[in-house]
């Protein structure tokens, strides 16, 4: 297998892996403060990824310029997801929250499957065909080969990435999240509201998914109602390889499942990629069962 | 924090039982209302089922074998049909297997203890050949009008029929057509890992070497649900080829096109019936343009009554015919056909009326070999041009077929209510 082709899987692992760290990200903010592997976010990324598409189509046919469009769509879906996101914590899972670990687990599955229907009403059963609205025409660079819709992705990840690791560290907000995360009972103590934190998690984790809801659609050019689903299943993976509720464990997780998959395929055909991807996470947990990154408590949030 | 960790590696686990059984069963199949008004009580009521995945990824193909099979019955209850002297009134039990092989068996079984005299469906070859077992015990007749695994008529069960040409037929025109049609020399092939995908992937690759031409590198996808192409599709940029085979459904090869384009592959794309939609145009957008795909049986152009079968479809439901439609709709008149012709609703009686007649639908003719194949079943070629399906090639099909294929079908609309007329007594 001559070097092309690793180069380039690698690139495509990178696109791939950033799009997964963004939502494991999501997985592993809220099971940093409420110890919820919050099952229902693999739909939010989904309901993002079609708001996000209807609105830019309702808006490119009324004339609005292409990036105008994006972005704008972009926003109403991540303010759409933000309130799905705070709506589901506030209605199915604050009223769990002192209950056994097993019945917010168990509810999570039944959002998710709710979320699942509510965008079969919405939007329907239909594949929808995701517009070009950056273009995709391949760039030559050396021996690989990508195009400006991937190289967004890759910054645009990077640049939130960047962005909540700095909310997290360098504000009120994330101080207050990181209280949280460290002890409850005591932050509230400290005059924390605790429920508000818990919210703006959920928004901010939501928001997020809703990027790369829409980044995923773009890359692979279709959405529809089911792909959350695997999509989340790979990104909790992706938390739980990096070391579950530390944020740089999901970042790292993310990439290199991403990189797993695709250079994976150079020993493997492509039937295997996804089991060759979870041998890896089991072979990760056997050695490491915190997770690669999972020893350092303190950064949880 | 140990402890947080194994939780996690718990819920890992509840997280992918969930998974396989959220994949095995979306949702409750929907409870169908009957086609028509109970029927009075001197009347002799025939339950005719259908299958086909109306939820999941494929789910607007099932909807479209369905809305077919129920249009026929409508029909065949307008007109008043008599079964060995006695007036009869269908009814129509819709189910919903998702695609799924598990929820086919089961719905299969739900289907016979229903006591219906006969299945039309199922719509996917992974689907058909469980649930064929199933109706094979029951000893009822099972016509499928878009399975097309060899294997499904290969398990010497009396009572399996379909509508359309097998794999065997369908990938050897793919195989050929690549390299004759296509100027092919380095062919590459990926398959969805389904029974319909990897059988005609199979045939293709035969057909492919016998007509010279040779396969570069033989792929493979996840599942039937992988969006992420990217990865095997470099592995297949690598080999330098001058066309991709896809065994899939059009949900997979529309963002597969658009992916290969993004990857600057200028290789030609075909594949099969699966592909050969509407939906793949709106999904492969620009990036289909050129594409290729099969379709077992003949174009609509071509198709005896065809433009006049669109038509009403689209009249009745207001929507296009995606795919099936017109061998759905012709599978279940060729069921109440020999059902007449029998003059019984007795299972063995109708599987031998079909065995021995010659049936002309909307879309053929259809004449049936021991093991339940079409006689000389037709292929088109199609490709994309200008955003539609254009015909690029008939291969095969009965000579009987040649004179209609001449006259424009949409000069002679026929009566609305024309069931199939056997041509050929017994």
């Amino acid at each position: 297998m001559s070097i092309d082709v690793l180069l380039q899987q690698i690139v495509n692992g990178l696109v791939v892996g950033s799009v997964y760290a963004l939502v494991a990200l999501g997985y592993t903010m809220v099971y940093g403060i409420l110890q919820l592997i919050n099952f229902a976010h693999g739909e939010v990324v989904m309901i993002g990824a079609l708001t996000a598409l209807v609105l830019a189509k309702w808006l490119l046919g009324a004339g609005v310029p292409p990036m105008i469009a994006l972005l704008l769509a972009i926003l109403i879906a991540m303010a759409v997801c933000a309130a799905v996101g705070v709506l589901v914590e506030r209605i199915a899972y604050r009223p769990l929250r002192n209950a056994p670990r097993l019945a917010p687990l168990i509810t999570a599955i039944g959002v998710s499957i709710f979320l699942q229907q509510i965008a079969i009403l919405v939007f329907g059963r239909n594949y929808f065909s995701f517009p070009e609205l950056i273009s995709k025409t391949p760039i030559e660079i050396g021996h690989i080969t990508i195009n400006m819709n991937e190289i967004v992705i890759l910054i645009t990840s990077v640049a939130l990435m960047a962005g909540l690791l700095w909310l997290v560290h360098n504000t009120k907000i994330g101080t207050a999240m990181r209280a949280t995360a460290e002890n409850q009972k005591v932050a509230g103590l400290m005059g924390i509201d605790i429920n508000k934190i818990i919210a703006i998690t959920f928004a901010i984790g939501s928001a997020l998914g809703a990027i790369a809801g829409v980044m995923v659609a773009s890359n692979y050019g279709q959405a529809h109602y089911y792909m959350g689903f695997m999509l989340g299943l790979k990104a909790f993976t992706a938390a739980v390889m990096g070391g579950i509720g530390n944020l740089w464990g999901a970042m790292v997780g993310g990439l290199i499942l991403g990189l797993v998959e695709n250079v994976g395929l150079i020993f493997v055909r492509g039937d295997y990629k996804d089991i060759f991807a979870f041998v890896v996470l089991v072979a990760v947990l056997i050695f490491r069962p915190q997770g690669l990154i999972g020893e350092r408590v303190a950064e949880r949030a | 924090m140990k402890q947080i960790n194994k939780f996690a590696l718990a819920t890992l686990a509840v997280a992918v039982a969930a998974g396989l059984a959220a994949c095995g069963k979306k949702e409750e199949p929907k409870a169908q209302a009957p086609a028509a008004a109970p029927a009075p009580a001197q009347d002799l009521v025939v339950k005719i089922g259908h299958v086909g995945p109306t939820s999941g990824q494929i789910a607007h193909l099932g909807k479209d074998n369905e809305n077919a099979a129920r249009l026929a019955v409508e029909e065949a209850n307008a007109k008043g049909i008599t079964i060995g002297g006695k007036k009869v009134k269908f009814e129509f039990l819709a189910e919903d297997d998702a695609a799924d092989p598990k929820q086919a068996t089961t719905v299969a079984q739900k289907l016979v203890d229903a006591k219906v005299v006969g299945v039309i469906g199922h719509l996917n070859s992974g689907t058909s050949i469980p649930a064929s077992a199933i109706y094979n015990t029951a000893g009822i007749p099972q016509i499928t009008p878009s399975a097309t695994n060899p294997k499904l008529t290969a398990q010497g069960f009396k009572g399996v029929f379909r509508t359309v040409a097998n794999d065997v037929a369908q990938g050897g025109a793919i195989g050929t057509f690549a390299v004759k049609g296509m100027g092919g020399k380095k062919i590459a092939i990926i398959d969805d890992k389904t029974a319909y995908g990897v059988g005609l992937a199979d045939e293709a690759e035969k057909a492919i070497k016998a007509a010279g031409g040779t396969v570069v590198i033989r792929e493979a996808l996840a599942n039937e649900k992988e969006q992420d192409f990217k990865g095997v599709l470099t592995k297949v940029k690598a080999k330098g080829p001058d066309v991709i085979m896809f065994g899939g459904m059009d949900a997979q090869m529309g963002p597969m096109m658009k992916q290969m384009k993004a990857l600057g592959i200028k290789a030609k794309a075909i594949g099969g019936d699966g592909a050969q939609t509407g939906e793949f145009i709106k999904l492969a957008g620009d990036a289909g343009e050129g594409a290729y795909a099969t379709l077992a049986g003949l174009p609509k152009e071509k198709m005896p009554q065809g433009q006049a079968f669109y038509d009403k479809y689209k009249a009745k439901f207001n929507v296009d015919v995606q795919a099936y439609a017109p061998f759905t709709y012709d599978a279940t008149n060729i069921l109440i056909e020999a059902m007449q012709k029998a003059g019984s609703t007795e299972g063995a009686k109708i599987i031998d009326a079909i065995k021995g007649g010659t049936f002309t639908g909307a879309a053929g003719t259809y004449a049936y070999d021991d093991k339940g194949d079409m006689k000389d079943g037709a292929i088109t070629v199609f490709v994309v041009k200008g955003g539609k399906w254009d015909v690029a090639e008939v291969i095969g099909g009965p000579k009987a077929a040649a004179p209609a294929a001449a006259a424009p079908a949409a000069a002679a609309p026929a009566p609305a209510a024309a069931p199939a007329k056997e041509e050929k007594k017994k």
